[in-house]
């Protein structure tokens, strides 16, 4: 912190900046609208929650020496029989504080999604400017690879990318790489909306005045497509991201429900509810329904937000 | 029109070709076999001659022609696993998923054009409303959500169905069916719903809109003028000609159909080839793997290149288009 008082006209800078972006019209939208706005609080509340686990989780259910197997199977909101600890939301079979492993395994939920999704972005973006502005044959290779995995549902082709990983990486690293494993899988399943998007803008934006301005005075092609057209094209792009992150968080929870995703060590919301199956018959409901609630919340508000996000971004809608 | 067929197979074939090299790629890149299947105490002489053996010495090229000349006989060799030959495993299995996942298609069809016509006719009714916020809420759960769910509140809860399995099945020789006793009719219902619900909301949305496009024509005023009665306007003159879309929207969703029946079947334990994929992603079974790959590109390619040739059959105006843009 080497600048501790910013001169005053600085300050009064970024205050109007605040006001303006206050006063947008996107601000205006989103104030008008009361599903945006209680999505975006719901979601904020799961981010931070996740973010600040180890400051919020009343235990830590990671570390073996604060688990108490005469805790298990303790009601929520009831006093266990033994010790007379009371946990929110109960515990589970080892003992281990329901409300905690939730936020724990929100937190590998929510990195994975958004890893994923940037994965996805970047990768996307790229092929589908590099499509669009050269043409020719990059293009088609780029987009006929894009027409084959389209055939092919994301999920499944997560699902194979994952297998195929697991065969690849060494026995002892499995469980460490499954992570990022995961987040790989994931991306390469779903770059395929963000190039074609991102193509079908770039041809448009190609051949306006402001692009041939900058090929007039000798930019790179390199250039012209990171700092002339990529600006131009992103609206759409924040759009598919944040419904792609929806699909992400749902799909990496249903590969670790699978018991193809997140390893039992690292336990994400998936894995929770996948455990928590396992006791439905015998009575302990809240093991099962409480990492089902939350990933339920989580994809719900991203959802709704990212619908709201479409049509505020719309310029047709304006 | 040729020209057009020609183009769509030879598409197919090539995305058959590349998904084939992705199958020969894992087995090839994936586990040295020759170290899988000789013991520690191997010479390099055993290994040069399994290596023979197996055309593994072959160049890369005809190491391909040979795995696709296996894979179109349906020959992926054995599960790592079991075993056993795997088109053996999967000829087992397949009676499971196919059955599977025709109730659902049918569920989906039945409900979604039945809950699509409703909600089309009856605007702003309080029970087509109801249904559309159902259907929102539907479409936000996860597969496997709906099927906990199910489980939950009928076999837990209520002791109704079965919360796993097929019930008993009845040996055809070739095929195993659940439909002639009433355990295996008893045990489909709730999966079927769960694999056919989002595809019966995308059926059901997709009806209504396409049914409120066509009620506001012409020829329906028409035949309302003519003083046919409702359920004849409705049916026979609306609801035909929205057909075209759904079965087209039904065929290409016949693929996801199989696809999600994986997340079905591992929710419901029950005994199909999506179960056996898991399983053998869980292994690492590359046989297993690779061979449920190819059988299920075939089915999606299939069913989209079929798809495709019905629109144009059906859709006089796409012929004349088909010619005129290339």
């Amino acid at each position: 912190m080497v600048e501790t008082t910013p001169p005053p006209a600085a300050t009064r800078a970024r205050m109007s900046r605040f006001t303006s972006a206050w006063q947008s019209d996107f601000a205006w939208k989103f104030r008008r609208s009361p599903v945006a706005i209680v999505s975006f609080l719901v979601l904020m509340t799961l981010v931070l929650g996740a973010v600040f686990a180890p400051l919020v989780a009343p235990y830590d259910p990671f570390d073996p020496g604060s688990l108490n197997l005469m805790n298990g199977f303790t009601p929520p909101m009831e006093p266990n029989m033994f010790s007379g600890e009371v946990f929110w939301l109960g515990t589970d079979d080892q003992g281990r504080d329901v409300f905690s492993t939730i936020l724990f395994g929100m937190r590998i939920s929510l990195f994975v999604g958004f890893a994923a999704v940037l994965f996805a972005m970047l990768l996307g973006v790229t092929l589908g400017l590099l499509a669009g502005y050269l043409g020719g044959w990059t293009e088609t290779i780029i987009m006929r690879a894009a027409d084959v995995q389209l055939t092919f549902p994301a999920i499944l082709v997560a699902m194979l990318i994952f297998g195929i990983a697991k065969g690849i990486t060494p026995v002892e690293y499995r469980d460490q790489m499954a992570i990022w494993v995961l987040i790989i899988a994931i991306g390469l399943s779903d770059w395929v909306q963000f190039a074609r998007v991102v193509r079908g803008a770039t041809l448009v934006e190609k051949n306006k005045e402001y692009v041939q301005a900058a090929r007039l005075i000798g930019r790179s092609k390199g250039a012209i497509m990171l700092r002339h057209i990529l600006p131009n094209v992103m609206s759409p792009v924040l759009v598919i991201a944040t419904i792609s992150l929806a699909l992400a968080i749902i799909a990496e929870a249903t590969l670790s429900f699978l018991g193809v995703g997140a390893p039992p060590t690292q336990p994400s919301l998936g894995t929770l509810i996948r455990i928590g199956q396992g006791f439905l018959f015998s009575g302990e409901w809240w093991i099962l329904f409480f990492p089902a609630v939350t990933l339920l919340m989580l994809a719900l508000s991203v959802n709704l937000l990212g619908d709201w996000l479409r049509d505020a971004l719309n310029p047709r809608l304006k | 029109m040729i020209a057009f067929i020609l183009r769509r197979v030879f598409q197919s074939v090539l995305v058959l070709l590349i998904v084939g090299l992705v199958a020969f790629a894992m087995f090839s890149f994936v586990g040295d076999p020759v170290e899988n299947m000789l013991g520690q105490e191997r010479t390099q002489a055993d290994v040069d001659r399994l290596r023979e053996q197996m055309g593994l010495d072959q160049p890369i090229v005809v190491q391909y022609w040979t795995f696709l000349g296996n894979a179109f006989q349906g020959n992926f060799g054995l599960s790592y696993r079991q075993g056993r030959e795997v088109s053996q495993i999967i000829a087992e299995r397949l009676p499971a998923t196919l059955e599977l996942a025709f109730v659902s298609g049918v569920f989906a069809m039945l409900f979604g054009i039945g809950f699509g016509v409703f909600t089309a006719i009856r605007r702003n009714g309080i029970g087509s409303n109801v249904i559309m916020t159902l259907s929102l809420v539907g479409v936000s759960l996860p597969t496997f959500l709906i099927g906990i769910l199910l489980i939950w509140v009928f076999s837990v809860e209520l002791d109704m169905l079965p919360s796993f399995g097929r019930g008993d099945t009845v040996d055809l020789g070739w095929w195993t069916t659940g439909f002639l006793t009433q355990s295996g009719l008893k045990a489909l219902i709730l999966p079927s719903i769960t694999l056919g619900l989002y595809q019966m909301t995308l059926i059901m949305r997709l009806v209504r809109s396409e049914m409120l496009e066509v009620l506001r024509q012409d020829y329906i005023r028409f035949a309302r003028a003519r003083g046919l009665r409702e359920k004849s306007v409705n049916f026979r003159h609306a609801l035909k000609n929205t057909l075209v879309p759904v079965i087209t929207v039904t065929g290409l969703q016949l693929g996801s159909i199989i696809a999600f029946a994986i997340i079905t079947e591992t929710v419901f334990q029950w005994p199909g080839v999506g179960l056996l994929f898991i399983n053998a992603i869980q292994f690492v079974d590359i046989p297993v793997m690779a061979a449920y790959l190819m059988l299920i590109s075939v089915m999606f390619v299939g069913i989209n290149l079929i798809v495709d040739l019905l629109y144009f059959a059906i859709d006089p105006r796409l012929r004349v288009d088909g010619t005129k843009g290339h």
